[in-house]
């Protein structure tokens, strides 16, 4: 393929990957209900947004949700990423690589249905959890952040400098002293990364929420989904340029603080 | 202290991902009851005397009904056809990054990464109002008079492809630029000193060496497009038969949770295939790492 027709399917490749974004906040400015018909600029649909109790309470719920499932994914993953990088050999090091990288394949409808019924199991054997909910969406959505969270902190665990590690240990320091003095402040990026990755995730889920949701927890993209399905609606698109705002500022921010700080850096000193 | 950094993670998955595959398969092999749960248990203790009541009746039941059958091939034929389509617009995408100046890459990178993080769910509800009748596509194709009248694209098998190629272009492109980018370049300058034409030479050097990247994107494409939901859900007619939405509507409409565990657990064994070569190719990758 010559240089110049490289060049052209590059360019409609990111015409293909941001049309669709950028079409959700043009018409997010549209007066006219009939969204891609287009009725002058306005700011209403914003308004409408606003004032819309049920996306707002689902966004709070959503929000909660996804801060928890965020916190526990990034533990988890840098309890599960520390294990893999830094002890070596273990008894059920092959088992926790498998259950780290499983749930990146494998389809929603799966897991949401199968956790589920584990749900439903336990309920029935130790009383716990009673019903479906906030809890219950909680812990699917930490077990898929956790296994996107190892990835991300296992990585740059891997790069990271060992000697530094060895060095305090030899200093006298003990283990846990060694991994929150050096290891965590290294770490610091990739655990940013994780957290707001699994964080985007949880915020995202339709599938498998709608299957360990109960009663009065409907999370945002559940109300979401259920109003598209029924055709456009400009609320959603005034939702949606809120939702790419706000992603483009944190991913600039998070650009900008990775320039300012070479990625060799390995924390303060 | 060490033990537990380990045993941690692996509990919480374990109860939370592999048993939960346990509960699937008991549950699939039970009998459908109006009750609460809808499923007779298949181990009973009662009066000191254990029962197993094992039922294949719902996987006999797949293989009755032709729906189950023709839905786990068209799930696989649309997930095929939109992976090629992704390869074919993600090599040539991988391979320009992998060859643009280093101070350029990172920003490509950084902007095929970028609508990943913006939600999935709203950039495919972007193609509802992009393909209707009588939206941008068909006003600009009208315009430009390739047709007379607006095609119908909303609601087809088309819109599904379509669908999957955008929403996961990024998981085929990223494997693919990490092995275009690890090339050595030097080979590919000796097959043009030794006179090998470009063509020649990407047929020869480049695409056998990049071999892992395109079956690791492929699978990462392949393997969640089979159980997709949510983009037939909204992209897809009702002609447009999917495994995903076979086992959405079993569970939420049929209240046939038997018959929906049946259905899961038949996709992962047509999974399984996948899902082991993924796993080949990226042990391979990392041992040569």
């Amino acid at each position: 393929m010559s240089r110049a027709a490289l060049r052209i399917v590059v360019v409609a490749g990111f015409v293909f990957l941001y049309a669709p974004i950028l079409s959700l906040v043009i018409y997010s400015f549209n007066e006219s209900r009939l969204v891609t018909v287009w009725g002058g600029f306005s700011t209403k649909w914003y308004g409408e947004l606003l004032r819309d109790t049920q996306i707002l309470e689902a966004a709070w719920i959503s929000l909660k949700i996804a801060f928890l499932a965020a916190c526990l994914s990034t533990i988890l993953g840098t309890l599960a990423a520390t294990a893999l990088a830094r002890h070596g050999r273990f008894r059920g090091r092959t088992m926790l690589g498998g259950l780290v990288t499983a749930p990146l394949v494998m389809p929603e409808v799966i897991i949401g249905l199968s956790l589920l019924l584990l749900f439903v199991a336990m309920e029935s054997l130790v009383g716990w959890p009673a019903g479906r909910g906030l809890t219950t969406i909680v812990i699917a959505h930490a077990t898929f952040g956790t296994a996107f969270a190892v990835v991300v902190i296992q990585a740059r665990m891997v790069a990271l400098d060992r000697s530094l590690e060895e060095a305090a240990q030899d200093l006298g320091a003990r283990p846990l002293r060694v991994f929150f003095d050096v290891t965590l402040p290294g770490l610091a990026p990739a655990l940013v990364a994780a957290w707001l990755l699994a964080f985007t995730l949880s915020l995202d889920d339709v599938v498998i929420a709608s299957f360990v949701a109960g009663p009065g927890s409907s999370t945002l993209p559940m109300v979401i989904f259920s109003k598209v399905r029924l055709g456009v609606s400009p609320e959603v698109n005034a939702l949606a340029t809120l939702v790419i705002v706000a992603v483009t500022v944190v991913v600039l921010a998070a650009a900008w603080i990775s320039a300012r700080r070479p990625a060799t850096d390995a924390g303060p000193h | 202290m060490k033990r537990l950094v380990a045993l941690v993670p692996l509990a919480w998955l374990g109860l939370f991902f592999l048993i939960p595959f346990v509960v699937l398969t008991k549950i699939s092999l039970s009998e459908p009851a109006i009750a609460q749960p809808p499923y007779l248990p298949v181990v009973d203790w009662a009066d000191g005397i254990l029962t197993v009541a094992l039922n294949l009746g719902n996987y006999i039941f797949l293989t009755e009904d032709p729906l189950y059958l023709v839905s786990y091939f068209s799930s696989v034929k649309i997930a095929a056809i939109s992976t090629l389509f992704a390869l074919l617009l993600g090599y040539p995408m991988a391979y320009a990054i992998a060859r643009a100046p280093e101070r350029r890459r990172g920003l490509l990178l950084m902007l095929v990464i970028l609508p990943f993080w913006t939600s999935f769910l709203l950039r495919v509800y972007a193609w509802i109002g992009l393909l209707k009748a009588n939206g941008p596509v068909n006003n600009f194709l009208l315009s430009i008079g390739v047709i007379d009248q607006p095609l119908v694209m909303l609601q087809t098998d088309f819109a599904v492809y379509l669908g999957i190629v955008y929403t996961y272009l990024p998981f085929m492109i990223l494997p693919l630029y990490a092995t275009l980018s690890k090339l050595d370049v030097d080979l590919l300058d000796a097959a043009a000193d030794l006179g090998a034409r470009p063509a020649t030479t990407f047929l020869t050097v480049t695409l056998p060496l990049s071999l892992p990247g395109i079956v690791a994107g492929s699978m990462l494409v392949f393997i969640p497009a089979v159980g997709e939901y949510v983009i037939p859900a909204l992209l897809g007619g009702p002609g447009t038969l999917m495994i995903g939405s076979v086992l959405w509507n079993e569970f939420f409409l049929n209240r046939d949770w038997p018959v929906a565990a049946a259905v899961a657990i038949v996709m992962v064994l047509v999974l399984a295939l996948p899902i082991a070569i993924l796993r080949r190719v990226q042990a391979a990758q990392e041992d040569r790492a």
